[in-house]
């Protein structure tokens, strides 16, 4: 190394020594920021790990643990042997989390094709709940699509979708069981009918357990069972499905082929109240869409009323029999067929003289039970057809019931009087009438009707004497032949009581001329009631109107296999059924 | 000062691996805490991915890719950085219009460049570039610059900076002018110009702020400097990474335990949020380590800096090491809710292979400034 290169080299240094000043100011600025953004960082860390972290902790917990509901069982609903006519059967609900899944139409279109959807409208939904994160997708979809749907999440890995493991509710029976039994909304909670009356018995409670999720708010663990679903109970119906699905089918046809608007049909258990049969038209099926078919949902035979007519005459005449002052050989005038009340004119169909009470019955006579009314006095009447039930509701606890009307005596005129023995001005359910019949049927026993079966001897009350009750139902066999007004209603091998029912509609301002009500109220076996029956039938417009050719034929065919169905020995056999009898027992 | 031992001879004999890393050019300690960096964060991606070998492997393979860059950087003599520092500078400006122009769009941004047989982001480039052209172009005059040379290199800072903000990539430009703006630091910017620059800002964002903006913009910015006015948008990554941060305590939820992330809370917990994992998992105890490893890092880099022997050097060397802690401190002051959130990774933990190469290139600078040296004698 010589000297040249030695000087250039200390020339060098000493430049690069003026050309860069120290800056110790510098240096130390530097040094301080880095320390302090250093000593930034760790206060905050110490803030949060040491002073926040429970604090945080708990936020986190908030965050992966979730409290989900168990959704429990539904009970069953059966009829009184025990049958199933609403079940409940596991099936699976699509949910989505509109925040977390992706609007992408790769994913999405996948999706609505599973579950059957339009895309737009899948898009609109989730739209429309961009702010939260649960949406109701599709509820209650089929087993095989639920499986795609998993299938298809699980293999895309996609967020935001999942199932739901809800019940759905199924009824076998259909239309025929719908008014009873109604039916429960996508909630599963019950709407109509028996579902809705015995909501919480049925419902039980639902469960709750604790689970790890994820960020994408799939469940990923159960952690604990908060609390175990209870499943709810079973229901069992006093009705009878074998009575139910033979009404059904007799009303519907009556409906049918005389055009009618509606009809309803009760059977009542004679011994103790309890409703066998319940059915009317128009009907619904409850499995499938209810839309638009609200006007089909009452069940008419509790929810809408109609005036009896002539079907009350036979508690006009108990009362007399009650009253002591009347026998059924008490003779009554009822010449010239019509009698002036103040105003009014109360008519027969034509003029039948001087009748006895039996007959008043058979003939249906108004003026004969005008003249009854009229001699009795007002409040024991009124009394007698309050002590039948009118007026007041039935026990069954159904929704929508309405109880009718039966005007306090206070405010009757004179012809109020004349027209209750006849059955107008006052307005009855069908199973209200139903529930007086038994009074008749029971020898003056009346008991508290129900849907549900009744396993313990049901407590009746005393309302009537038996002996009324007797001698009303031997009067009211006459009108089930050929002599009175319902020999349509007779059953083969069964003696029969019973009373038809022809009455105008009321409209505003009066009665129409051409909308009637047929009814028929029964009796069987007369000799020892087994079941009561009122068929009403609303409207029939097919040429028949009379109680005795429209609603007394569905009557004689229920009953004829009703009584059959439950072995009800009958009391009616003529000679050529004694002698059948006899020859099977010859060998 | 008087005499000078001609460069490349011993003082002392050395041990046989010094020698090697001498000839390697390699710089111990800066090296023993990269590799210790590096190990603990592969520790805490395995447990961020949810124990993905697979993701592990590809780490692997870019942390070798990044060394052997660093390594083939600390190569070449801090005077050939030098010349090559404004052709380095023109070409990634170049790039960067050709990005705007028929760049590659991802997540929204267009940063790549496709060159047929790679991709390629010139950002990341740039911020290499960005630091060694101003401290050529400083270290050219004597310092403390004058006036205008300093408003030029503020220019030369601006054109990059202003490029990248287009893409849009925030968090790259705003390391690239904090790489700019430390090389003018540290060249001598005065005093009284920065308090100006400050003193100057704060009626202007004033003034802007109540008649230069609209209400949804007043909202935007409010939002993006505190997250949590948005607790389902960008303010969600915020407040899962505190919970768990938070939920960490002092020692940590053990490795592998932690649930914010592996219940997939926790947004990019293997990139831009992988602090909040490691917090989780390994406590306060655990960030006190990381942070040791870190200043450790940068404090061997500014002494390596304060050791260089000319102007350039110590610029450039001053400028990385700097623009690494910038890194750290906008990474971990986001995730831990000091910072709006910015997308900067946390530097050589995070996963993904970009920044990596930059990062381990700028300390196969600091490596070459301190091996290349012309030792003085004592």
């Amino acid at each position: 190394m010589n000297g040249k290169t030695r000087n250039k080299r200390l020339k060098q240094a000493r430049r690069l020594e003026q050309a860069l000043p120290s800056y110790q100011a510098r240096r130390w600025t530097m040094l301080g920021l880095l320390m302090g953004a250093a000593s930034l960082l760790i206060w905050r860390a110490v803030d949060q790990q040491i002073f926040e972290t429970d604090f945080l902790q708990n936020e986190g917990q908030r965050r992966h643990l979730r409290v989900v509901e168990m959704s429990a069982h539904r009970g069953m609903i059966k009829d009184r042997l025990g049958e199933p006519v609403a079940i409940s059967t596991p099936v699976d609900s699509v949910w989505a989390n509109p925040r977390t899944l992706s609007p992408d139409s790769r994913i999405l279109v996948p999706i609505a094709k599973i579950l059957q959807m339009d895309l737009d409208s899948l898009r609109q939904l989730l739209a429309r709940r961009s702010d939260r994160s649960f949406v109701y997708l599709k509820r209650r979809i089929n087993p095989d699509r639920a499986a795609k749907l998993t299938a298809y999440v699980s293999d895309n890995e996609i967020a935001g979708v999942g199932l739901q493991r809800e019940y759905r509710r199924y009824y076998p029976d259909g239309e025929v069981f719908a008014h009873v039994v109604g039916f429960t909304n996508v909630d599963d909670e019950g709407q109509e009918g028996l579902e809705l009356a015995y909501d919480e018995w049925l419902q039980g409670t639902s469960g709750k357990k604790r689970v790890i999720q994820d960020g994408r708010a799939r469940a990923v663990k159960d952690v604990e069972n908060i609390l175990e679903p209870e499943a709810g109970k079973d229901l069992i119906t006093s009705i009878d499905r074998r009575l139910q699905f033979l009404a059904y089918r007799e009303l519907k046809g009556a409906v049918q082929r005389n055009k009618a608007k509606a009809g309803s049909a009760v059977i009542l258990d004679a011994r103790n109240g309890e409703i066998l049969a319940m059915v009317n038209q128009p009907a619904y099926n409850p499995n499938g869409s209810k839309q638009g078919k609200v006007g089909r949902f009452r069940n008419r035979a509790v929810t809408d009323v109609f005036e009896p007519g002539s079907t009350v005459k036979p508690f006009t005449i108990a009362a007399a029999l009650e009253s002591g002052r009347y026998t059924p050989g008490t003779v009554i005038d009822t010449a010239p067929g019509t009698m002036k009340v103040g105003r009014h004119q109360v008519k027969d169909h034509r003029n039948y003289g001087a009748i006895d009470l039996s007959r008043v019955i058979l003939k249906s006579s108004n003026v004969g039970v005008s003249k009854i009314a009229l001699d009795l006095p007002k409040e024991k009447f009124w009394g007698f057809f309050s002590k039948m039930g009118f007026g007041e509701a039935t026990s069954t606890g159904f929704p929508g019931e309405v109880t009718g009307q039966l005007a306090p005596y206070r405010r009757w005129a004179e012809i109020d009087q004349a027209t209750l023995a006849f059955g107008y001005g006052l307005s009855v359910t069908p199973l209200q009438l139903a529930r007086a019949y038994v009074v008749l049927a029971s020898d003056g026993m009346r008991y508290p009707t129900s849907l549900i079966r009744q396993d313990e001897p049901v407590k009746g009350e005393r309302v009537m004497k038996a002996k009324t009750a007797k001698l009303v139902r031997k009067m009211m066999e006459a009108v089930v032949t050929e002599e009175g007004t319902a020999p349509a209603a007779a059953v083969p091998g069964y003696r029969v009581a019973g009373k038809t029912g022809t009455a105008k509609k009321s409209i505003s301002g009066g009665y129409a001329d051409d909308q009637y009500i047929s009814v028929f109220a029964g009796i069987a076996p007369a000799s020892d009631p087994r079941l009561v029956m009122v068929v009403m039938i609303d409207e029939p417009s097919a040429g028949e109107y009379y109680g005795g050719s429209v609603a007394a034929p569905v009557f004689s065919s229920v009953m004829a296999g009703a009584l059959r169905m439950l072995n009800v020995a009958p009391d009616a056999l003529d000679d050529s059924m004694v002698k059948l009898a006899g020859s099977g027992g010859v060998k | 000062m008087a005499h000078y031992k001609p460069s490349g001879l011993p003082e002392s004999n050395p041990t046989r691996a010094e020698g090697i890393l001498a000839d390697l050019h390699l710089d111990l300690p800066l090296l023993t805490g990269l590799l210790l960096l590096c190990s603990f964060g592969l520790l805490v991606l395995y447990s961020a991915s949810g124990q993905d070998m697979a993701v592990i492997e590809r780490q692997l393979i870019r942390l070798g890719v990044a060394f052997v860059v660093m390594i083939a950087v600390a190569q070449v003599r801090p005077s050939t950085l030098r010349r090559w520092a404004p052709w380095l500078f023109a070409a990634g400006i170049l790039m960067l219009i050709a990005v705007l122009v028929a760049g590659q769009v991802g997540k929204g941004a267009q940063r790549w460049l496709n060159l047929g047989f790679f991709r390629f982001q010139p950002s990341e480039m740039v911020k290499l570039a960005v630091p060694m052209m101003i401290a050529w172009f400083l270290a050219e005059k004597s310092l403390p610059p004058k006036w205008s040379r300093l408003a030029m290199a503020g220019v030369m800072i601006l054109i990059p900076v202003m490029l990248i903000a287009r893409q849009p990539d925030l968090g790259t430009s705003l390391l690239v002018a904090s790489a700019g703006i430390f090389v003018l630091f540290m060249a001598g910017l005065s005093w009284r110009f920065m308090g100006g620059m400050i003193i100057t800002a704060i009626p202007v964002a004033w003034v802007l702020w109540e008649w230069g903006m609209r209400e949804y913009q007043r909202n935007r910015v409010l939002t993006f400097l505190n997250p949590e006015r948005d607790p389902l948008g960008t303010g969600y990554h915020i407040i899962q990474s505190k919970i768990a941060i938070g939920s960490g305590g002092l020692y940590g939820k053990g490795w592998l335990n932690g649930t914010q992330s592996y219940l997939e809370f926790l947004p990019e917990g293997t990139t831009d949020f992988i602090f909040a994992v490691l917090a989780e998992e390994f406590g306060f105890i655990g960030i006190l380590a990381l942070l040791a490893i870190y200043i450790f890092i940068i404090l061997r880099g500014l002494y390596i800096a304060a050791q260089a022997q000319d102007t350039y050097s110590r610029l450039l060397g001053g400028a990385i090491t700097l623009v690494f802690f910038v890194y750290l401190f906008v990474n971990t002051g986001m995730v831990s809710g000091i910072l709006p959130v910015v997308g900067v990774p946390l530097p050589l933990v995070s996963y993904g292979g970009t920044s990596l190469v930059t990062i381990m290139a700028g300390f196969g600078i600091l490596m070459s400034i301190h091996t290349h040296r012309k030792l003085l004698p004592t």
